[in-house]
């Protein structure tokens, strides 16, 4: 029987299996931040062990940093206090990290694929469930807790048993303004946030096949978001292409020879699946949640389901929504573009070609929020800054932002945001916000409009613009 | 860790479903750099109002509700990875915590630290909480040597699977670490034959 991308991988990094337990599973890339590390770094100075591989450790500062005046020393005194320690334990046990202000700093799943210290066939994990956006690239890659991290700075293993396959396929093509944040959330809507719980995705079919490597780590990001650890797309031209000429990237002749054998990772054709779920691109139209988990979406044309359960209802009673009503019109005084599922390059050329011409609605606080330091200069290099300025949008600096409500950029008690972020979670965004989680076109849509609009419809109107999930 | 074994106690129903990390520890709580002190806020959100009051309706501020065993919905544990929530979950007291399903993450990070996650069928989960809600008193006994869950004075029982080394782990209070570091020779082999 054949093999999975999948197991292909996994196979390739087994050092050793406990009778009747779990595997021992080698690490080749381990990415750091502020907020899991600490403990990590305690516990081996208690125990008094070394990091056994720090050259395979690279870190950086996102979750808890401002992303305004980086410059000035941070007011937050824990804040601050947390990034100094990740800062002395780098230096202590020489890790490389690229701390606040670094031409490299910036949220880790977009800092990594960015320098090419992502690549096909890797083990990567990091302290973030998040982690699974690497997978884009055909790598194994996930979260893992605090003990687990110390257990890799100790080791460059882990112990774990092998979840099950899954594979979720989708083909046809999209249509105008679906993008692959509505194919995620689509997903999602579809199978709930538990199916992949236990499982390890692949994503196939045209649409993947398609997409840009941006687009493909959006959808990776996510799949956390359906319980599965992570999420791959089989390597290919689009992801060879991607990694060739950046920093950390093989080169020359090395680079041929990785290719070579990055081309033999994809699924076998007879390789099983525990798990399959097919969709078609054609039934995808643009997305929006309505409820407190990602799981909880709808077409933007539909409507709010009428579902009787007490959780449903508890959800429905945290949004302020109503059994049966459609968001469409809904008054929006918040709007984040960014988090480390969209605040890429081509999310900020998705929302400035939206934008242009056209301005902010006044009751609209935005947020333009790039992934890293080097998305920011591009921004302003490929002059989508100037676009964002002309209409009234604040670009701010690199960081993890409204995401996560950990550091300043907190969406007020019972507002709504419009958020390209991964979870609506209570609170998720500040205490008592409420997260309409959506694509970078329904939320720039948004803040042009201060309100929820049916973007396919406007765009019918304006044939000559073209918002595909390239 | 601490070494677990069995437990008999009253148990605390939180009967919702999906219940996430963020709910159980809020983002803004994750700035310590140590491991201690996260109980003060677990379900800090649900436990206070806004104003900063105590919550009266949510289950851990009702006094008829104590003990080590909490009983939640579906989906235990799902979203953000951060182990804060197991921390947070064992500094406010509890060794237990029992779900028809739990995600993947939490349940790791939960088994590292001493405490025990225990899935039961959703029939089972559903008699616990009726169980415990029609009288609070009411024990329940888990037992990680039998992997068997009971509710005491009645016939209700149900098994619970458990992978074998992360059951030794909990019995003897070992953690991976000590393993991972006795197979260092294999480690360093195995590095020498990567591409």
């Amino acid at each position: 029987m054949g093999k999975t991308l999948f197991d292909k991988v996994w196979d390739a990094h087994v050092v050793d299996t406990i009778p009747n337990g779990p595997q021992i599973l080698y690490i080749d890339k381990h990415l750091i931040h502020e907020v899991t590390s600490p403990q990590a770094f305690n516990e081996l100075e208690e125990r008094n062990i070394p990091v056994f591989r720090p050259e395979q450790i690279v870190a950086t500062a996102d979750h808890n940093t401002p992303t305004l005046n980086q410059h000035l020393p941070i007011k937050d005194e824990l804040s601050r206090k947390q990034l100094e320690q990740l800062s002395d334990n780098c230096k202590k046990n020489n890790i490389t990290l690229y701390e606040l202000g670094h031409k490299y700093n910036g949220i880790v799943h977009v800092m990594a694929p960015e320098l090419g210290i992502t690549q096909p066939g890797m083990t990567i994990v990091c302290g973030d469930s998040h982690t699974s956006t690497h997978g884009a690239f055909g790598t194994i890659a996930f979260g893992i807790g605090t003990s687990q991290v110390a257990q890799v700075f100790a080791s460059q293993c882990l112990l774990l048993t092998k979840p099950k396959s899954l594979r979720v396929t989708v083909n046809g093509e999209l249509t105008n303004g679906v993008l692959p944040k509505d194919v995620i959330l689509y997903i999602i809507s579809k199978i709930g946030t538990n199916s992949g719980t236990g499982y390890f995705c692949e994503y196939a079919g045209d649409v993947f096949e398609n997409m840009s490597m941006e687009g493909r780590m959006t959808v990776c990001n996510m799949s956390i978001e359906m319980g599965a650890r992570g999420g791959m797309i089989a390597p290919d031209d689009t992801t060879f292409e991607y990694i060739k000429g950046r920093k950390f990237a093989p080169k020359g002749e090395v680079f041929d020879q990785k290719v070579a054998y990055w081309k033999t990772l994809p699924t076998d054709d007879d390789a099983v699946f525990d798990k399959e779920y097919h969709f078609d691109a054609a039934d995808i139209e643009p997305m929006l949640t309505y409820g407190t988990n990602p799981g909880m979406g709808i077409k933007v044309s539909g409507f709010i389901p009428e579902t009787d359960d007490a959780s449903f209802e508890k959800a429905l009673d945290y949004m302020n929504f109503k059994k049966g009503e459609t968001l469409i019109g809904k008054p929006i005084n918040y709007v984040f573009i960014g988090s480390c599922t969209n605040s890429r390059i081509e999310d900020f050329r998705i929302a400035a070609d939206y934008i242009k011409g056209k301005q902010k609605a006044a009751n609209v606080t935005a947020w333009l929020v790039p992934g890293s330091k080097q998305v920011e200069a591009q921004i302003i290099e490929e002059g989508l800054k100037t676009i964002f300025d002309d209409a009234g949008f604040e670009l701010r600096q690199p960081g993890c932002s409204a995401c996560l409500a950990m550091n300043d950029d907190k969406i007020p008690q019972g507002e709504y945001c419009v958020s390209t972020s991964n979870r609506n979670f209570e609170g998720r965004q500040g205490q008592g916000a409420r997260t309409i989680l959506a694509s970078p076109l329904m939320a720039a849509a948004t803040a042009v409009e201060g309100k929820i609009i049916d973007i396919t419809k406007q765009l019918q109107h304006q044939v000559s613009h073209e918002y595909t999930a390239v | 860790m601490e070494k677990f074994k069995t437990l008999t106690s009253t148990a605390i129903p939180l009967d919702i479903e999906n219940v996430d990390t963020d709910q159980i520890i809020p983002a803004r709580f994750l700035k310590a750099t140590n491991r201690e002190g996260f109980g003060e806020n677990a379900f800090r959100d649900w436990r206070f109002q806004k104003d900063g009051t105590v919550n009266v309706e949510f289950v851990l501020n009702q006094p008829q509700y104590e003990g080590p065993i909490l009983v939640a919905g579906d989906n235990f544990g799902c979203g953000s990875s951060r182990e804060h929530a197991a921390w947070a979950l064992t500094d406010y007291g509890f060794k237990v915590i029992v779900s028809s399903f739990f995600a993947d993450i939490f349940k790791g990070n939960a088994l590292n630290n001493g405490l025990l996650p225990v899935q039961v069928t959703p029939e089972f989960l559903k008699k616990l909480m009726t169980a415990i809600k029609a009288n609070p008193p009411t024990k329940i006994t888990v037992d990680l040597v039998a992997q068997t869950i009971g509710i005491d004075g009645s016939d209700h029982t149900e098994s619970f699977v458990i992978d074998a080394y992360k059951k030794s782990c909990m019995i003897n209070g070992y953690d991976d670490i000590d393993y991972l570091l006795s197979k260092k020779d294999s480690i360093e082999h195995f590095e020498k034959t990567l591409i």
